[in-house]
């Protein structure tokens, strides 16, 4: 496991905020070098903590106006097995995030959809087709907030 | 702002691999080096990407559990989301804040190093905050799909 300094921890968080910022803006920003600016950045690539670009849009601009999360029990644990489901839920366009987790339920589904009307066609015609899927709850999301976790 | 479908056709291609090279991007959707910055740029502008922000993996920094809570509040107070908000925001290890329409109320996700670290933080910075009806937990065994690719 890789340790962190706090120049290291500015740099995640200012990636995480900015992640095109160049090596030599970053340096900028921490009273750094570019040469030292970049061998960080790429220690912390290669240490697999910088793990590419998420690309955050208005969804709603662009026609996805309701995003879903489902929690989904299995019915039939025994028969089914979970990789049948798994490879069926992650072709679903739709479907953005499957997360198997242990609790009330056995999967979180995030999906997206232009309104409700089309979120009941991807529940009735999608989601409840799935091989094994049992009981399944459905809220729906209203705000989201990236939060900078533990680098303080 | 108009979106066509040479907008749609980037951002799909592009949302789908962020971390796609432009020149190949611009080849996968079927435009010009120049056309793809020019249209990168107005939908920037136009508010439809807001953020590119990089990915921390927090298991690489030893944050071996993430745990998405979901939480019931106590509704009879007006101010219980705004306070519980606040609150959340305020413990380094929740990540992500959610709100919803449904049976949940807010979710939090929260990462911690080990079994250990995860019970005290539940004790000492999540029982603790204001307003909280019901709490159930649901802890992340794998991420199967996470994509913020829209079916466009």
């Amino acid at each position: 496991m890789i340790d962190l300094d706090d120049l290291d921890r500015a740099i995640l968080r200012a990636l995480s905020a900015e992640g095109t910022l160049s090596a030599g803006e970053l340096g900028r920003r921490l009273g750094l070098s570019q040469p030292a600016a970049w061998r960080r950045v790429r220690r912390l690539t290669e240490a697999g903590v910088l793990k590419g670009l998420a690309v955050e849009v208005d969804r709603e601009k662009l026609g996805f106006g309701v995003t879903v999360f489902l929690g989904v029990k299995l019915a039939t644990k025994g028969r089914v097995s979970l990789e049948d489901f798994e490879r069926a839920v992650q072709a679903i366009p739709e479907v953005q995030v499957v997360q198997h987790v242990l609790g009330l339920f056995d999967y979180r589904l995030r999906v997206v959809a232009r309104d409700i009307a089309d979120f009941e066609r991807v529940l009735r015609r999608r989601i409840m087709t799935l091989p094994g899927v049992g009981n399944v709850e459905a809220n729906v999301l209203l705000t989201e907030e990236r939060r900078p976790g533990p680098l303080g | 702002m108009q979106i066509d479908d040479t907008d749609r056709r980037i951002l799909r291609h592009w949302l789908a691999e962020p971390g796609l090279e432009r020149a190949v991007l611009a080849e996968r959707a079927g435009v010009t080096g120049a056309t793809l910055w020019r249209r990168l740029d107005r939908l920037r502008e136009g508010g439809v990407i807001r953020a590119e922000g990089a990915v921390i993996d927090w298991r690489a920094l030893g944050y071996a559990v993430e745990v998405s809570l979901r939480f019931t509040l106590d509704k009879t107070e007006p101010r219980a989301f705004d306070e519980f908000i606040q609150a959340a925001r305020e413990v380094p290890e929740v990540i992500g804040i959610e709100t919803f329409l449904g049976r949940v109320d807010v979710r939090l996700n929260v990462i911690a190093r080990d079994m250990g670290h995860w019970t005290g933080i539940y004790r000492d910075r999540i029982l603790t905050l204001p307003h909280i009806a019901e709490v159930e937990a649901l802890m992340l065994v794998a991420t199967i799909k996470e994509t913020g690719g829209l079916p466009l």
